[in-house]
C-alpha cells in the first residue's frame, strides 16, 4: 500500500516536472501533448483526480463502471451543471459505500467525476466553420457556431462508433453473415451526427437505404443494427427488413427505404402531420444525388411549398449515384438550387458543426416558412454497396485524398486536441471503448436467433383483419395470418 | 477514370456484380431446402425450333443477351439502348462493349428516373426507332407502370393506327436470386399481363433469350422482356452465333408426356424440370410447357396438351393470388372443363411481400411441386 502511494506521488511528480517517463498509460505521446496535458491541471482537485485516476487504472479498472454510470447519468441529462452536481453526489454515495467495504480504489473514479465537474465540459466554445455556406433564395447562416467540449466529445465518440460499426459490417458481409445488400455510410457520418445535434425527439427523419448510422443517431443501438443486418430476431425490424429497412418508432425514424426517391413524398406527408398536430417539429426527408433526378421528389417539393410544410429536404451529395458521377446524370449538380422556389443551402457535409448550424437554421426557417433544401457535400469511402468495389468510377487517390483532408472524425479530433478538450491518450481510450462497444454488440448479435418461420406470414396485414395464407397450391389453409 | 473492358462473349473474371454466388452457399443465411438451381439445356428440347447445325458458342445468358443487342444495333442504325448504367456494361453485364462499338449517341446512360426512361423510349419509338430501354431491376419498374399501361399499350389504339410505339422494348431482370430481399427479387409480370396492347416475354435459357429478344425488338408492338436474373450466370449452353429469332406467342413443349401438363416460364422451369424427373421414376409422365410469351399466350397449345393429359399444374414465383397462373387456370377450366380430371393446380409464391430471410419458405420449390403432384 505504501509502495503504491509512493508510485502515485512519483507519477504526479513526473507529470508536474514535465519528465516523460514510460508510465503505462502515457504511451507514445508527443511532447506538446504532454505539455498541454500538464498545463491543463489548473486546480488541485483536478490534480488529485488525475493522480487518483492513475491509481485506479493501476488497481481497480473494474470500478470504472461506477464512474461510467455516473458520467453516463450526467451526460444523459444533457451535461448541465445541475446534472453534473447530481452525478457527483451519486459518485460520493458510491464512494461512501465502497469505502465502507474497503474499496479504496473507488475514490479514483469519484475523484475523476469531481474533476470533470470542475472542468469546463459544458461551457460554450465558439468556433468558425471553415467552408462557407452557399445560399439560394435565403440568407446564409452565420459561420460562427457555438458548441461545447461535451458536444464535440460526443461527436467524436458517436462518429467513431458509427465508423467501427460500418467497418464491422463490411467484414461481416465478406464472411457471409450478412447477405443481400449492405450500403455503408462511412465517410458520411458527420451528416447524421451533425443533424442530431440540432434536432430533438419531436422531429422525424426519413431516409433512403444507407441508413445504419441514421438509425443509430435516432436512438437505435449497435446491437439492433447488427442483428437486423444479419436477419436475426433482435434486429430493429425483427430481422424482416434487413440492411435497407431500419426503423425506430420512438426516435421518429421512418426508415430505411429501398426504392430510390420514394421516401421524399412520404417526408412531405410526415411534415403535414406534424404541422396539423402542432407538434413543433420538422421532418428531414433525406435522399442522395442519384435520387435528385426522380420525378417524385419534385412532386413532393411542389406540394410541400404549396402548403408550407415544415419539411427539410436533405440531399446527401456524395457525388456518385452508384457508379455515375453527378455531372453525368444531372444537368444542374447544384442540388441546393433544384428546389427552384424552395430556398436552399449548400453545406460542407464532412463538418459536423456546419451541418448542425445549417440544420438548426433550416429548422427555424421550416417551422415558420415552409420547406428548405439542404445539400450536404459529403463523400462515401466504400462503394455504393458491398458488391461495388468503389474504384471503377473513381481513383483510389481521390478516395484517399478525401480521407486525408476532409475526414469528419479527424476534423473533430483536431478540434478536440487544439482546443485542449482531450488529450491523445483520452481519445485513444474513447476509441478503445467504442471498439469494445461495437465488438460486444457484434458478438451478442451473432448469438441472436433467426426469426421463427411463422414470421413469414405476420404483419402482412394488421392483426385482426385476418387474411389466410394458403399453401402453394391454394387448396388448404396452411396458416391463418395473425 | 478507371474503366474495365470486358471481352465480348467471355464470362467476366471479375467477381460478379451482385449475383455470382450459387444460391445456397454460406449456409448461415438460409436453410437450403433442396433448392439448388439448375436449368434447362438445349439438349432437352423436344421440339427444337432453333436452326440446326449452326455454329454455336458456349455462353451464359447475359452474354447471349449481349449478342442479341449487338446484332440489333448492327443491323438497324436507328436502334438505341439506354438505361441506368448501361454504358459500362450494366450491373449484369448485358450491355458490355455496346457503347465502345456503337458510340455514345446510341448507347447511353440515363439518370435515375424510370418513368422518364420509359416515357422517353415511347417517344423515340413513335418516331419509328427501336428503343431498347433497360430498367435496372423489375422491382423498379413501377414508376414506369403508368407510361407502359397508359401510353405504350394504348398508343396505337387511341390514335386509330396513326401512331404507334412498336419499336419499344423494355428489358428488366426479374425474379428471385437467393438473397435479393424485398426489392431485388420481385416478379411483376402479372401486372403487365393485364394490359392489352403490350406483349410480355420471358425466356428460360440463353439460346431462348437471344432468339426471343431479337424477336421482341423486331416485333411491331411494345414488348416488356423480363430476364430471370438467377440465370444470368448460372445458365450456360450452346447458343448459335448468328441472327435468329424465335416466334412470339408460341409456347414450347419441352418434354412430352401423357399424365399431366405443367406450364411455367423463366427460371421456374428448372424447378419443374427436377420435379418431373422425380415423378417419372414413379411412372408418371409429365408434359412440360414453357409459355415463353405471357400475353398474348399460346392458348391452343396448352389446350391441346390438357385435352391429351386431363390435368394441369401452373407454377410461377409471383404470389399466387392474382398471378398469371390464375388466368391460365380460369381459361383452361373454361375450355377443357369436361376433359379435366382434377382441378387446375397452382404452385406459386406465397401471398406475402417477397421476404428477406424467409425466401426458401416463400419460393415454390421442388418439394412443393411434388406435394401438389400428390406425392
Amino acid at each position: 500500500m505504501a509502495k503504491r502511494m509512493q508510485g502515485i506521488m512519483e507519477s504526479i511528480q513526473t507529470l508536474c516536472s514535465g519528465d516523460h517517463g514510460n508510465e503505462g498509460f502515457m504511451q507514445d505521446d508527443e511532447d506538446e501533448e504532454e505539455e498541454n496535458g500538464v498545463g491543463r491541471l489548473t486546480s488541485w482537485a483536478e490534480l488529485l483526480g488525475f493522480g487518483l485516476a492513475v491509481f485506479s487504472e493501476a488497481i481497480a479498472p473494474q470500478l470504472q463502471c461506477f464512474c461510467d454510470r455516473t458520467l453516463g447519468f450526467a451526460v444523459g441529462q444533457g451535461g448541465s451543471r445541475e446534472a453534473w452536481i447530481k452525478a457527483v453526489a451519486m459518485a460520493m454515495s458510491l464512494v461512501r459505500k465502497a469505502v465502507k467495504k474497503g474499496w479504496v480504489g473507488a475514490l479514483a473514479p469519484a475523484a475523476r467525476v469531481m474533476s470533470q465537474a470542475l472542468s469546463t465540459a459544458s461551457e460554450p466554445i465558439t468556433l468558425d466553420i471553415p467552408v462557407p455556406f452557399k445560399a439560394h433564395k435565403v440568407e446564409t447562416p452565420s459561420v460562427t457556431v457555438e458548441t461545447s467540449a461535451q458536444e464535440l466529445t460526443n461527436f467524436f465518440k458517436t462518429m467513431f462508433i458509427m465508423r467501427r460499426m460500418e467497418i464491422a459490417a463490411d467484414s461481416l458481409y465478406k464472411s457471409k453473415f450478412i447477405r443481400g445488400f449492405c450500403h455503408l455510410y462511412d465517410g458520411q457520418e458527420a451528416v447524421c451526427v451533425g443533424m442530431e445535434a440540432a434536432l430533438n425527439d419531436k422531429d422525424c427523419i426519413i431516409t433512403a437505404y444507407r441508413d445504419h448510422c441514421t438509425h443509430l443517431g435516432r436512438g437505435g443501438s449497435v446491437l439492433e443494427v447488427f442483428a437486423e443486418l444479419m436477419g436475426r430476431k433482435d434486429g430493429c425490424s425483427l430481422g424482416k427488413g434487413g440492411s435497407m429497412h431500419m426503423y425506430n418508432k420512438k426516435g421518429g425514424f421512418y426508415g430505411g427505404n429501398g426504392i430510390v426517391g420514394a421516401q421524399t413524398p412520404l417526408g412531405a406527408g410526415l411534415a403535414f402531420a406534424q404541422k396539423y398536430l402542432k407538434v413543433e417539429g420538422v421532418t428531414l426527408a433525406m435522399y442522395g444525388d442519384g435520387a435528385a433526378n426522380q420525378g417524385q421528389l419534385f412532386e413532393a417539393m411542389n406540394i410541400s411549398a404549396l402548403w408550407n410544410l415544415p419539411v427539410i429536404y436533405v440531399c446527401e451529395n456524395n457525388h456518385y449515384g452508384m457508379g455515375t458521377a453527378e455531372w453525368r446524370s444531372a444537368k444542374s449538380p447544384e442540388y441546393y438550387k433544384r428546389g427552384d422556389y424552395i430556398p436552399g443551402l449548400k453545406v460542407d457535409g464532412m463538418d459536423c458543426l456546419a451541418v448542425k448550424q445549417a440544420v438548426k437554421y433550416a429548422k427555424e426557417y421550416a417551422l415558420q416558412n415552409g420547406p428548405m433544401v439542404l445539400e450536404m457535400d459529403t463523400y462515401r469511402y466504400h462503394g455504393h454497396s458491398m458488391s461495388d468495389p468503389g474504384s471503377t468510377y473513381r481513383t483510389r487517390d481521390e478516395i484517399s485524398g478525401v480521407r486525408q483532408e476532409r475526414d469528419p472524425i479527424e476534423r473533430i479530433r483536431k478540434l478536440l486536441l487544439s482546443n485542449n478538450i482531450a488529450t491523445v491518450a483520452e481519445l485513444k481510450t474513447m476509441e478503445k471503448e467504442a471498439k469494445k462497444e461495437v465488438e460486444d454488440a457484434l458478438s451478442k448479435a451473432k448469438e441472436s436467433p433467426s426469426p421463427d418461420s411463422d414470421e413469414l406470414f405476420t404483419h402482412v396485414y394488421r392483426k385482426g383483419y385476418g387474411a389466410k395464407a394458403y399453401g402453394a397450391d391454394r387448396k388448404e389453409v396452411v396458416v391463418k395470418l395473425p | 477514370m478507371v474503366r474495365r473492358r470486358f471481352s465480348f462473349g467471355l464470362v467476366s473474371r471479375l467477381s460478379s456484380p451482385i449475383y455470382g454466388r450459387s444460391p445456397c452457399s454460406g449456409g448461415i443465411w438460409t436453410p437450403c431446402l433442396g433448392q439448388k438451381r439448375s436449368f434447362m439445356t438445349a439438349k432437352d428440347l423436344v421440339e427444337s425450333e432453333e436452326p440446326e447445325k449452326k455454329v454455336t458458342n458456349r455462353i451464359n445468358m447475359f452474354s447471349a443477351i449481349n449478342q442479341a443487342l449487338h446484332t440489333v444495333l448492327d443491323s438497324d442504325p436507328k436502334s438505341y439502348v439506354f438505361g441506368e448504367d448501361v454504358g459500362f456494361g450494366g450491373v449484369f453485364r448485358c450491355t458490355t462493349a455496346l457503347r465502345d462499338k456503337f458510340g455514345r449517341h446510341r448507347v447511353f446512360n440515363t439518370p435515375l428516373c424510370e418513368q422518364a426512361i420509359v416515357g422517353f423510349g415511347i417517344g423515340l419509338a413513335s418516331m419509328g426507332n427501336r428503343a431498347i430501354a433497360e430498367i435496372q431491376f423489375a422491382d423498379y419498374i413501377f414508376p414506369a407502370l403508368d407510361q407502359i399501361v397508359n401510353e405504350a399499350a394504348k398508343y396505337r389504339y387511341r390514335s386509330g393506327n396513326l401512331f404507334n410505339c412498336g419499336g419499344l422494348t423494355v428489358r428488366a431482370p426479374y425474379g428471385a436470386v437467393g438473397h435479393g430481399g424485398h426489392y431485388h427479387s420481385q416478379s411483376p409480370e402479372a401486372f403487365f399481363c393485364h394490359v392489352p396492347g403490350i406483349k410480355v416475354v420471358i425466356p428460360r435459357s440463353p439460346s431462348q433469350a437471344k432468339g426471343l429478344l431479337l424477336a421482341s425488338i423486331r416485333d411491331p408492338n411494345p414488348v416488356v422482356f423480363f430476364e430471370p436474373k438467377w440465370l444470368y450466370r448460372l445458365a450456360v449452353e450452346e447458343v448459335p452465333v448468328d441472327d435468329y429469332t424465335l416466334p412470339l406467342s408460341s409456347a414450347e413443349v419441352m418434354r412430352k408426356g401423357s399424365d399431366i401438363t405443367l406450364v411455367g416460364w423463366g427460371a421456374q422451369l428448372a424447378i419443374m424440370e427436377e420435379a418431373c424427373d422425380e415423378v417419372s421414376k414413379l411412372g408418371i409422365s409429365c408434359e412440360l410447357i414453357d409459355l415463353r410469351t405471357l400475353i398474348p399466350w399460346d392458348k391452343e397449345l396448352v389446350e391441346d396438351s390438357v385435352n391429351k393429359t386431363g390435368r394441369l399444374l401452373v407454377s410461377h414465383e409471383a404470389p399466387v393470388t392474382g398471378g398469371f397462373g390464375a388466368e391460365i387456370a380460369a381459361s383452361i377450366t373454361n375450355s377443357c372443363f369436361l376433359r379435366l380430371q382434377a382441378p387446375v393446380s397452382r404452385v406459386c409464391g406465397l401471398d406475402t411481400p417477397f421476404p428477406l430471410v424467409f425466401e426458401p419458405f416463400y419460393m415454390p420449390t421442388k418439394n412443393k411441386e411434388l406435394q401438389t403432384l400428390g406425392l
